[in-house]
């Protein structure tokens, strides 16, 4: 391989190209990280704002409100207004989908360790991964500035639909731009993605010993470069319909408030859905296989055995893949579709809940025979498995046009995708926190820190997240200002909205935990050798934190599969992928 | 069960097939829910550390997992093939035929209140235009020179109906997607500008009969708006009325009466 | 940087250097774009009451588009010659091949903006028809991939080419992704103009 076997001697970079423009996958990944862990706080605040209007419906929030004078549009006094209170929703979903789960996982997380764990010295674009970053940066700041925006921010949900959002206030404006501006950075990262775990393998890495986490990323990335272009190509359209007065979303002969809507019309209001699902619903998957990667990792590494079924694993996720491009319009039953298509949409659903299925009872199997350490990495994912369940079991009843009558839109969609996010997506990223910290930092984080903050957030989770099932059988909406509490079917499960919101808010205060651990440790932590956790993959030869630019003294070289734990007739139990084979 | 989950109460016929498959898919989620979660606790338990300091490089073998993933996939094919689907070709495609003397009512949705619209004693709904709207008096722009139009009633928000009769209920909307959602009939269908799209249900019980068992004097079945269409989403609510066919004869005929004096004002 | 491997030799699997399949897979991911905006048309098209008759208002200009075909089509093949040539180790054919090609996109933007000057001067606009959208648009965002065709050439052809006395493998490599690049650009018109001029 004809590479420098060394790293040492790289001239030294500034400042700026060191810590703001840098090329270095590593940097690029904290600055991910960080970031996109300021647009989750910023997410989380705004679903606090949010659930404090749903228990205390027109009352000032406390504190935060005394900032806002009585002049303010939206918050007077910190009364949240239903215009408020659509734009947080809006922005709230926006944030956590595209601002803050998908940049964790694949920008920072893939970022990251996919290098090391192929045992690479930098992606194959290391300019294309910062241009990369500075598209997602600036698509966010223009989301978060569109609050200022005359009119205040995006307000007709994190979907969009047309054509309410055509007729939307200017913050609708800048949604469509900040998204333009993250999708191409999802974009760069895809093709990046791609061809660094396709051509920069380490000498013997084959694909079928690849850790899982490396595949989930591949196939996210598939997805990434597969499925966003068409929102692309979406939001330029409801660009053009707002700022050009085309009518691609606007049939002929609407009347808004009273006045007729002066556009050419003949397009259609079904086209946005078609084409803002054909990207959202490969979207979730992009939320969910990462952290079946991280979950993975943690469990291969924490049962001291090798992870069961690794190969119906990889092909169940490449299916899961291929499938997520052909079940988008199950978002849509109730539009007025027959039986053909629909019974076309509910087939593939419930095909694609199968490879889940596998891919989950594999994981669950993989803890039979084994050592099982419950460390907080380990904890993590552990709960995710039974916490992911429940969101995807709650899928299949969305995914029968039957029961999603009585379901569609009501509490019980946002309890069931919450669970496969919150609970689901979330733990993955904690856990991965917790397993990977010592080798971004050389340190460990703290244990009982780390307890303190998993069990009440476990049992917040559940506790804001269940309620929401009992809402949505009920039939209470989702979107709703008030929480419901001006329809009478909604009146017997009211009473609920107050047990939500103050979960929320103990959810909220046992984040501190969390925070003050990251910060503590980054400083404090106890130093940790480069294998703390006795691992098997790549990541693990390398210095922690690894070298700048090249990662490892030298290049390794893959010997085994990614997960030889507990080998028979071996010292210890565990065997590196990078160790040589035993001289025979 | 449904008390147990919580389900509305339930006033129209087909709404009994969708909360037994509901109950019914949900009894299989906890099923699974609780073999699978059994089983993890217990390899939790039994295979902790402390327990079991060295793990087993082959770990399980045999085949009950390939078995349970088949049962799984037999269990949704048969939810799809044998429930789903033909309930959607039996009440979505075919609408009650004329044999069953059908009532057609329109419901136009607009930001952000609902506008109910009888065709009348002709059971022709007259021509509208959108050219002729005109939010206080004539809100779906009913033409008044077309004859058929003529005996047409339009109210706002207030849904009659006759209970155990079928209603075709034609959906459309002014300006934005609206959802025309009613708990209690089990119908859920949005309203899709540029569309109409129908849906049918028959009412089994007259609000009187629901106000008695909820011991409530007051309580209506309502229209929720189930799509976010704008501010006032949260409180797009309308009522649903079933009565007796005589009773919704006479409200009718009232109505009608009402429209008639109220052009007489005009003329 | 230069520690990452296959930046100029091809990997032994896959036969590629990373720039190569760097390009492919963004190229697949441009048809998805062009898919769905390929789709819009179709879907609006088959739902509309008068496309025919929306198209027949629009009256583009033939001529303009099937001599702009012609254009776009000389262009790719320069831009095959131009790479040819560096395989040839034929620096200045190379450049005269290379300038060739920007000249033709550029002449390919001045018969574009005649075509939107004469349909802005006879008032049509996007907003008047959903056919009119679909024509602005899409060409619209053609002529934006030309643009960056254009400002790649350029910077190759400009500032650019002192890596030919560097690294020749590796500019010889650029040379051929901005033609893959320059193909697909192609490509499109050849799609939109009987789909826009001719259906
Ligand atoms: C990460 C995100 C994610 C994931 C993974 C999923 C997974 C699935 N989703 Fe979900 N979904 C969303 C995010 C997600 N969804 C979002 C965000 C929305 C709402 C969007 C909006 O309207 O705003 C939504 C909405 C949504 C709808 C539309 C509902 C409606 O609007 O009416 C439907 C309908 O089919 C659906 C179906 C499914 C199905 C069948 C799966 C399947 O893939 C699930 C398969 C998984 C299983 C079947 C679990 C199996 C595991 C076990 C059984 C193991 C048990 C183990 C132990 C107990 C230890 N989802
Ligand atoms: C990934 C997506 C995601 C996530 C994680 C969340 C998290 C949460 N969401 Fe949200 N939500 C959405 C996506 C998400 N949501 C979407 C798409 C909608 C629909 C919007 C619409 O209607 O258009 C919605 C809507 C929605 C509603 C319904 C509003 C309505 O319909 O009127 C509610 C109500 O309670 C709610 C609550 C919550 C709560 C309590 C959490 C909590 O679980 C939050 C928990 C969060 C944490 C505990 C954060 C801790 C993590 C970190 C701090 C990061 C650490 C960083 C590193 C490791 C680098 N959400
Ligand atoms: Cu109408 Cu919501
Ligand atoms: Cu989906």
């Amino acid at each position: 391989m004809p590479i420098e076997k060394h790293g040492h001697d790289h001239p030294k970079l500034s400042w700026w190209r060191t810590y703001v423009f840098a090329t270095d996958h590593k940097t690029i990944g904290i600055q991910y990280g960080l970031t996109a862990m300021f647009f989750m706080f910023f997410g989380f605040g705004l679903m606090l704002l949010m659930r404090w209007q749903l228990a205390y419906s027109g009352k000032p929030v406390p504190l935060l409100g005394r900032l806002f004078g009585e002049d303010s549009a939206f918050f007077p006094d910190g009364i949240v207004m239903p215009e408020m209170y659509n734009q947080l929703g809006a922005m709230h979903g926006t944030i956590m989908v595209f601002m803050a789960i998908v940049p964790i996982v694949v920008g920072a997380f893939g970022n990251y360790m996919v290098p090391l764990q192929i045992g690479a010295p930098d992606r194959a674009f290391p300019r294309l991964n910062m241009a990369r970053y500075w598209c997602y940066l600036v698509g966010g700041v223009i989301m978060l500035a569109s609050f200022f925006a005359p009119g205040g921010a995006a307000s007709s949900g994190w979907t969009s639909y047309a054509p309410l959002s055509v007729i939307a206030t200017s913050g609708q404006t800048y949604w469509l731009i900040g998204m333009i501006g993250l999708i191409t950075s999802s974009l760069l990262g895809g093709i990046n993605f791609i061809v660094t775990i396709i051509q920069l393998r380490a000498k013997g890495l084959t694909f079928m010993r690849l850790p899982f986490f490396v595949w989930t990323q591949f196939v996210t990335a598939f997805l990434l470069v597969l499925a966003f272009p068409p929102l692309e190509a979406a939001a330029v359209l409801q660009l053009m319909d707002r700022l050009f007065d085309t009518s691609y979303f606007l049939p002929s002969g609407l009347v808004i408030s009273g006045e007729i809507l002066n556009v050419a019309g003949g397009g259609s209001a079904l086209l946005w859905q078609h084409l803002f699902w054909f990207l959202a619903h490969p979207e979730v998957y992009v939320l969910i296989l990462p952290p079946f990667g991280i979950v993975a990792e943690v469990i291969a590494n924490n049962t001291r055995r090798p992870l069961w079924g690794y190969r119906s694993m990889v092909y169940s996720l490449v299916f899961l893949g291929f499938m997520s491009f052909v079940v988008w319009a199950h978002h849509m039953y109730l539009t007025g579709m027959g039986t053909a298509l629909s019974a076309f949409f509910q087939t593939t659903t419930m095909i694609i809940s199968i490879p889940s299925v596998v891919i989950l009872t594999a994981l669950v199997i993989s803890l039979w025979g084994a050592s099982i350490r419950f460390t907080v990495p380990m904890l993590f994912a552990l709960a995710f498995l039974p916490m992911f369940a429940i969101g995807g079991l709650t899928g299949l009843p969305l995914g029968l046009n039957m029961p999603d009558i009585a379901l569609h839109d009501t509490y019980y969609v946002i309890g069931h995708f919450h669970y496969v996010v919150a609970p689901g997506s979330t733990f993955g990223i904690f856990a991965g926190l917790y397993y990977w910290f010592p080798k971004i930092t050389g340190r460990k984080m703290n244990e009982t820190l780390g307890k303190l903050h998993f069990w009440p957030t476990l049992l917040f989770m559940n506790c804001v997240f269940m309620p929401m099932m009992i809402q949505g059988f009920a039939g209470v909406s989702r979107r709703l200002y008030d929480g419901g509490a001006s329809y009478a079917h909604a009146q017997d499960v009211l009473y609920l909205n107050k047990f939500m919101t103050h979960s929320a808010f103990g959810l909220a205060f046992v984040q501190l935990f969390f925070i003050v651990n990251l910060f503590w440790s980054m400083k404090y932590g106890a130093k940790v050798s480069r294998n703390p956790w006795d691992g098997t993959s790549l990541e693990w030869a390398a210095p922690s934190p690894p070298l700048p630019h090249v990662n490892f003294e030298s290049l390794p070289v893959a010997h085994r599969g990614p997960y030889e734990y507990s080998v028979p007739g071996e010292n210890e139990d565990f065997t590196p992928q990078f160790q040589a084979d035993k001289e025979s | 069960m449904s008390k147990l989950l919580g389900i509305p109460l339930l006033a129209s016929e087909h709404g009994g097939q969708i909360d037994q498959v509901n109950l019914l898919i949900h009894f299989i989620m906890l099923v699974l829910f609780v073999g699978w979660g059994s089983f993890f606790v217990y390899v939790l338990v039994r295979f902790r550390k402390s327990k079991n300091p060295t793990a087993d490089y082959r770990g399980a073998t045999g085949h009950t997992s390939s078995y349970l993933e088949v049962i799984v996939a037999i269990v949704e094919a048969v939810l799809l093939l044998g429930i789903s689907i033909p309930f959607w070709a039996a009440r979505i495609d075919t609408m009650p035929g004329p044999d069953t003397d059908p009532l057609h009512v329109r419901v136009v949705a607009q930001q952000f209140s609902w506008n109910i619209h009888y065709p009348g004693p002709d059971g022709i709904f007259g021509r509208s235009s959108v050219t002729l709207v005109d939010d206080q008096i004539n809100p779906i722009g009913l033409d008044p020179d077309d004859p058929d139009g003529e005996d047409d009633i339009t109210v706002i928000n207030q849904l009659y109906l006759p209970v155990d009769r079928p209603a075709i209920i034609h959906l459309s909307t002014k300006d934005v997607i609206h959802c025309f959602s009613l708990t209690e009939f089990r119908v859920k269908q949005d309203m899709i500008p540029g569309m109409s799209i129908p849906v049918s249900f028959v009412p089994t019980m007259t609000t009187a009969m629901m106000r008695e068992i909820q011991g409530d004097e007051t309580r209506n079945f309502e229209i929720a708006c189930a799509q976010l269409c704008g501010l006032a989403h949260y409180r797009m609510r309308g009522a649903v009325m079933v009565v007796q066919e005589d009773e919704f004869e006479t409200w009718l005929a009232e109505r009608l009466e009402e429209k008639r004096e109220f052009e007489g004002d005009y003329l | 940087m230069d520690t990452i491997p296959y930046t100029t030799e091809v990997h032994p699997e896959t036969g590629l250097y990373n720039g190569k399949l760097g390009v492919w897979i963004f190229l697949a991911s441009e048809v998805m774009l062009f898919g769905a905006l390929f789709s819009t048309f179709v879907f609006l098209r088959v739902g509309a009451d008068d496309w025919q008759g929306m198209q027949t208002q629009a009256a583009l200009n033939l001529p303009i588009g099937t001599i702009n075909t012609f254009v776009l089509i000389t262009s790719s093949i320069t831009v095959v010659l131009s790479w040819a040539s560096l395989i040839e180790k034929d620096f200045s054919k190379f450049r005269r091949y290379f300038g060739a090609t920007v000249a033709l996109a550029l002449l390919f933007l001045i018969f574009k903006s005649v075509e939107y000057y004469q349909k802005f001067s006879h008032e049509a606009y996007p907003e008047n028809n959903n056919f009119l959208a679909v024509y602005f648009t899409l060409t619209g965002l053609h002529a934006l991939h030309v643009i960056g065709g254009i400002v790649v050439i350029g910077y190759l052809l400009g500032p650019g080419a002192k890596m030919w006395h560097t690294e020749p493998e590796r500019y010889t490599n650029r040379i051929e992704v901005t033609g893959l690049y320059w193909h697909f650009v192609d490509l499109v018109w050849i799609f939109l103009f009987p789909t826009l001029y001719l259906m």
